[in-house]
């Protein structure tokens, strides 16, 4: 029988679907305890709609696995950062064209305010080019923000430090 | 995975994707909440509720802007800004407690909801989403900054993640009230209307509730008050940017001292509930 483990890091991001739930750093611990499976996972934002797929996905993996007896619990504390995503996370983002995230900011006396355009422009994961250019801080869901290349012309997604 | 037809997808058995509108999973599932030592359960419910509403009532706000905002990329930025509002409020309703998210958000009358009558005002102009959405981000942020040191891990947790979203909040409205304040003859005076329609509820921010006090006295909740040197620091920043003024416009009076923390709201909120229960009204306890 595969490890409980093993069968909820395989399960995948609903979203990001080239991204495994390890990958991405909201799997935060799966134990066995006298038969029954305990998964922790924590939100990527607040109102991650993903979230509630994430548990049905893996209760669903780990059923099909032989695992009948399983608890999701939420984890809030301390708050998911773009930090955790993996190195091969990373990779399969940029390999997706989604320009993976930078070092999130730390937090620590008060939140400064941004009212000019970013100081670091996000390199192209098409091409490679730092001459990009942020067209909103809001993408298509609540982890990304939408960019566009001015060398090669092409949109792209980021996901955004936090 | 294929279907024939879309609603036998959607019926597809065991499928919680589906579960939009009632039956949602506990977003504290697995959380331990047991109340901090000394802390009155009554109490904290109520300031759950004030923190909870202000993000429910204004997320409903926001979402009245789908299909409605001038572009692509904002209509987009505000669903998304509504989104992480709406999970703050299940968050918090959640830590409420003593019934459960639906009924805290379906089928409470208006008198018992405690959020600040910013949240509740009708929708406006893009001027005016824009003058509200800096107010109601520059004070929530310095609230939950605070809050991240409650003695109540979960309002702490629920501060610190939501620090982290509104800080994105803030800047978009910044950059916003930046861009048409110090924009064309046109923008600028959208820019200035919108402030004057919400300035007179910046003061009932600020005014702190008696559940506050208590729960700050027992380093639990933030008073209000204590964050206003911050507010006015970081919207005299975004204003002298934008080349604006704050409006010189009198404070709407509560209604005998009494204000939206204390349930006593203004005529748009009967409006608001109207649209946002009805369907919860209609059909209590269907799933779908």
């Amino acid at each position: 029988m595969v490890s409980a483990r093993a069968v909820a890091e395989r399960v995948t991001d609903p979203e990001l679907p080239m991204l495994t739930l390890a990958d991405l750093g909201v799997l935060r611990d799966v134990s066995e305890q006298g038969g029954k499976v305990v998964v922790e996972i924590t939100p990527t934002y607040s109102g991650c709609p993903a979230l509630t797929e994430m548990r049905a996905d893996l209760v669903d993996a780990l059923a099909r696995a032989g695992y009948r007896d399983v608890e999701v619990r939420t984890v809030l504390a301390p708050a998911w950062t773009t930090d955790w995503i993996t190195e091969r996370g990373r990779r399969k983002l940029a390999e997706a064209g989604i320009a993976p995230p930078d070092t999130a900011p730390r937090p620590g006396g008060p939140v400064p305010l941004t009212l000019g355009p970013p100081v670091r422009s996000v390199p192209c994961p098409r091409c490679g080019s730092a001459d990009t250019e942020e067209l909103s801080r809001f993408g298509a869901t609540a982890c990304r923000s939408l960019h566009r290349c001015r060398d090669c012309a092409e949109p792209f997604e980021h996901v955004k430090e936090i | 995975m294929s279907f024939d037809n879309a609603y036998e997808a959607i019926t597809e058995e065991n499928d919680a994707r589906w579960a939009f509108g009632t039956g949602f999973t506990d977003p504290l599932a697995g959380v331990d909440r047991s109340v901090p030592s000394g802390v009155d359960v009554a109490d904290l419910e109520l300031y759950c509720l004030m923190l909870g509403d202000d993000a429910l009532v204004f997320s409903h706000r926001l979402q009245e802007w789908c299909t409605r905002a001038p572009e692509l990329e904002d209509e987009v930025a505000i669903a998304n800004i509504a989104l992480d509002l709406l999970g703050q409020a299940r968050l918090l309703l959640a830590r409420a407690g003593q019934r459960s998210e639906d009924a805290y958000a379906f089928f409470r009358p208006e008198h018992e909801f405690r959020n600040v009558r910013l949240a509740e005002l009708p929708r406006g102009d893009f001027g005016e989403l824009v003058a509200r959405l800096l107010v109601f981000s520059t004070w929530r942020l310095a609230l939950l900054h605070r809050l991240v040191e409650s003695r109540d891990p979960v309002l702490s947790a629920i501060g610190l993640k939501g620090v982290k979203e509104i800080t994105y909040h803030r800047d978009y409205a910044a950059q916003w009230t930046v861009r048409l304040g110090d924009g064309t003859a046109y923008s600028r005076q959208r820019m200035r209307a919108g402030l004057a329609t919400v300035w007179p509820y910046v003061g009932e921010l600020f005014v702190p509730n008696d559940v506050e006090l208590r729960l700050a006295a027992a380093g639990v909740a933030v008073d209000p008050a204590t964050v206003r040197a911050e507010f006015d620091d970081v919207i005299g920043q975004v204003l002298r940017a934008a080349t604006v003024e704050v409006p010189d416009v009198p404070a709407n009076p509560g209604v005998s001292g009494r204000f939206g923390r204390d349930g006593v709201h203004t005529e748009a909120m009967g409006y608001l509930l109207a649209e946002l229960q009805s369907v919860a009204r209609a059909h209590p306890e269907a799933t779908w």
